[in-house]
């Protein structure tokens, strides 16, 4: 119980037109409370459908393992309730909400894991200018809040507006599904400082990444490599270092 | 404002999917036998002490009418309709007029407050100074059953020449005015439910707003449909004079019951020189249980004429009850450069059946239209887009905007779309776009991460996928309309 995320012998499948495809083959994972972990490995190797289902998207499913948070079965909770416990998605490829006004999502969304929390929901005043504040700090156009969710954002805007939304729903544990990708230098160090004003001894966060430049400024704890759907290779910061220089071809033909 | 926020309260006392709003009020009813025959209509302008002109208008609307067969043409299924099998008239009993709210039937008034919108409270609002800045007041010209029962704010539309009545005082007390347009926008014998409405129409709401003159309320009439049996019939006209304008808001909802309940309406619309009319609907009759029993049947002509220069008048509804909906707000735009627009959301759940759109029909030079609809689908209902854009040779510069998008909820309900363009002038412009799509399952996972449950992700959706028509409601409907795409979907996903 003293682990904050523990994930052990997680298997996990999907439907693909019929066939029941394994993609998930015993993940072991375990993330301590204040710390950040990276998971590095080649396309296909099972890291996107991992976070997938940490969140509990219903397209996939575990077959064998358990995985649990704060000490309670992840696996058995809605989406919504592992929202509210803490656990926040920052998607590879966020999704457009036509219609629906960001500002209202947002408020929506933060009244509802306070709630969920039994904290007092925010009224549109307060939570304006804390969305704002929010905002200014990830050098979003203040417009943003008045557009559509995602709705004709470029790929920068869309990666800010999920670290927007993390930021205002203070999650305990974060995942970073490539959060970096496609975003230029100065957008990467401001999404990287994003995440690194939420860095408390009682946040963590499992970052997605291909890039070492993403890691030059959030800094890790523990690196671990996925392959063919299980964690082949955990170490340090220096790991990712090698990966970057050396590719994964070497880390793969030891394992094989 | 109290009765708005009651309203709201109302509806969202409704937290279950089923229709609470199924209560009958214990008042005694002045009602007329079965069937219908010219008897019934002599009785029907006796009780309503009408002038001979209104009885003979009557009478020919009926000849009209049995010459005339039920259209089929409209994608809706349902039992045949047996119109000698239902009452036509009925009335409170009633002591002479009530000169107040106290002298009206205290029974009347809880109904009301169930419904959300106690009188008390508007008689209250009438005296009501409104400070600067704060929204403008509301009229409700309540509509119980057949006979309006008590009509509030009539002093403050008074000393602004506004008359805001039931027609049946109207044909007494501004013959001249009614006689002149009656009919006029919807001819008796326009289709086989206006003739209907035409011979036996009891109430309804007579507009008239007078030159120049800028309406200082928002007009609202609450219908609600209470007798066993009895059709609702209602009539509405509306004139605005040269460069005046009005908002007319119309809400209903209505008890439970087990028989179809018949309600064909006829709406008639006129609007001078660079008058403005904005007519807003949320329709939220009983859809009937979950397979389709014993729903109101809606057979609405609504239609308005554009006859001055520069004149605009815009139709918004909001339909998410009834079993079968037969509704298509039209616009004739003859004035030159007048504009036309027709924004709706149509809901339809379980066994639901809607066949709603518009027409546009440009006679004038540089008239426009905008037609905006937004169709929901879920259970296993149905529902159509109907609509026209005719061109008339004369109405050169003419333009026409057209957008209908489907959502579907579910694999089991159908969306269809019929658009009908017809244009006789080389210079016209029509455009129309159209899209059907799905609450897509990437949308329910992103919302639910956020900590939205699945019906707050699905009302979200649903209210930014109709955030074109809602943002065109008056603030206090539009606030119960969200609600009311929220309830009406309920139980539809998951």
């Amino acid at each position: 119980m003293s682990q904050f995320l523990e994930i052990s012998g997680l298997c996990a499948q999907i439907d693909a037109d019929g066939q029941e495809k394994q993609i998930l083959r015993g993940v072991d994972l375990s993330i301590p409370p204040g710390e950040v972990h990276v998971i590095m490995g080649p396309n296909g190797s099972g890291k996107s459908t991992l976070s997938y289902v940490l969140a509990g998207r219903e397209d996939y499913e575990v077959t064998a393992g358990t995985a649990t948070f704060h000490g309670q079965n992840l696996l058995a909770m809605e989406p919504e309730e592992r929202a509210a416990a803490g656990l926040f998605l920052a998607f590879q490829s966020p999704i457009e909400l036509p219609g629906v006004n960001n500002a209202n999502f947002l408020r929506t969304a933060v009244n509802a894991v306070r709630r969920a929390r039994g904290l007092e929901e925010l009224d549109a005043v307060a939570f304006l200018k804390m969305a704002r504040e929010a905002a200014k700090a990830l050098s979003m156009a203040p417009d943003m809040l008045k557009r559509n969710v995602n709705v004709g954002f470029s790929g920068g805007e869309k990666k800010r507006n999920e670290v927007l939304q993390m930021t205002l729903l203070q999650p305990t544990f974060a995942i970073l599904d490539e959060t970096d990708s496609g975003l230029d230098v100065d957008a990467l160090r401001i999404v990287a400082e994003g995440v690194n004003r939420l860095r408390a001894p009682t946040f963590s966060a499992l970052v997605i990444t291909h890039h070492q430049k993403l890691l030059d400024y959030l800094v890790p704890d523990r690196i671990h490599v996925m392959a063919r759907g299980r964690i082949i290779l955990s170490g340090g910061p220096e790991l990712a270092r090698q990966i970057d220089q050396e590719g994964y071809t070497k880390f793969l033909a030891e394992v094989a | 404002m109290p009765a708005v926020t009651q309203t709201r309260e109302a509806v969202e006392k409704l937290g279950q999917s089923t229709y609470k709003w199924g209560f009958e009020t214990d008042i005694e009813m002045d009602m007329a036998p079965k069937g219908l025959n010219e008897d019934i209509i002599r009785l029907i302008s006796s009780r309503k002490e009408e002038p001979e002109w209104m009885l003979e208008w009557r009478l020919a609307a009926y000849k009209t009418w049995q010459a005339m067969t039920e259209p089929k043409w409209a994608k809706v299924g349902y039992p045949p309709i047996d119109y000698q099998d239902a009452h036509y008239y009925a009335a409170p009993l009633k002591k002479p007029g009530p000169k107040s709210l106290d002298e009206v039937d205290p029974e009347l008034l809880r109904t009301y407050e169930k419904l959300g919108i106690p009188l008390h409270e508007q008689a209250m609002l009438a005296g009501v100074e409104v400070p600067e800045g704060e929204r403008m007041p509301v009229a409700v010209d309540a509509v119980f059953d057949s006979v309006s029962v008590a009509t509030t704010f009539r002093k403050t539309l008074e000393e602004a020449g506004v008359i805001f009545c039931p027609i049946s005082e109207a044909v007494k007390e501004h013959p001249d005015l009614v006689r002149k347009y009656l009919g006029t926008v919807v001819p008796a014998g326009d289709n086989f439910f206006s003739a209907l409405n035409s011979a036996v129409f009891t109430d309804g709401s007579f507009v008239y707003v007078p030159k120049g003159v800028r309406c200082p309320m928002e007009l609202s009439t609450y219908f609600r449909i209470n007798a066993k049996n009895t059709g609702q019939f209602e009539r509405t006209l509306i004139v605005v004079e040269e460069g005046a304008s009005v908002s007319y808001l119309e809400g209903c909802t209505a008890p439970m019951r087990d028989e179809n309940q018949l309600h064909a309406a006829v709406v008639e619309l006129v609007a001078m020189d660079d008058a403005s009319i904005k007519y807003s609907t949320v329709q939220n009759w009983y859809p009937g249980d979950e397979d389709g029993r014993g729903g109101i049947y809606n057979f609405v002509t609504k239609r308005g004429i554009c006859r001055g220069a520069r004149s605009k008048i815009s139709w918004t509804q909001v339909e998410t009850g009834s079993a079968i909906t037969w509704k298509y707000p039209s616009c004739i735009l003859q004035g030159e450069g007048s504009v036309g627009e027709f924004y709706s959301v149509a809901v339809t759940n379980n066994r639901q059946q809607a066949d709603t759109g518009t027409k546009m029909i440009h006679l004038g030079r540089n008239t426009r239209s905008t037609i905006i609809a937004k169709t929901i689908s879920a259970g296993r209902s149905d529902s159509t887009y109907r609509g026209l854009v005719r061109v008339q040779p004369k109405a050169s510069g003419a333009r026409n905007f057209t957008q209908c998008d489907s959502l579907l909820i579910g694999d089991q309900c159908g969306a269809h779309t019929v658009p009908y363009i017809e244009s006789r002038n080389m210079n016209a412009r029509i455009e129309h776009e159209a899209t059907t799509s799905k609450i897509s399952e990437d949308q329910l996972f992103y919302c639910r991460q956020r900590g939205l449950s699945e019906e707050d992700a699905v009302g979200l959706i649903v209210n930014g996928f109709c955030r074109d028509v809602l943002k065109e409601l008056p603030m206090e409907f539009a606030v119960e309309a969200q609600k009311l795409l929220q309830i009406s979907l309920e139980g539809s996903v998951g």
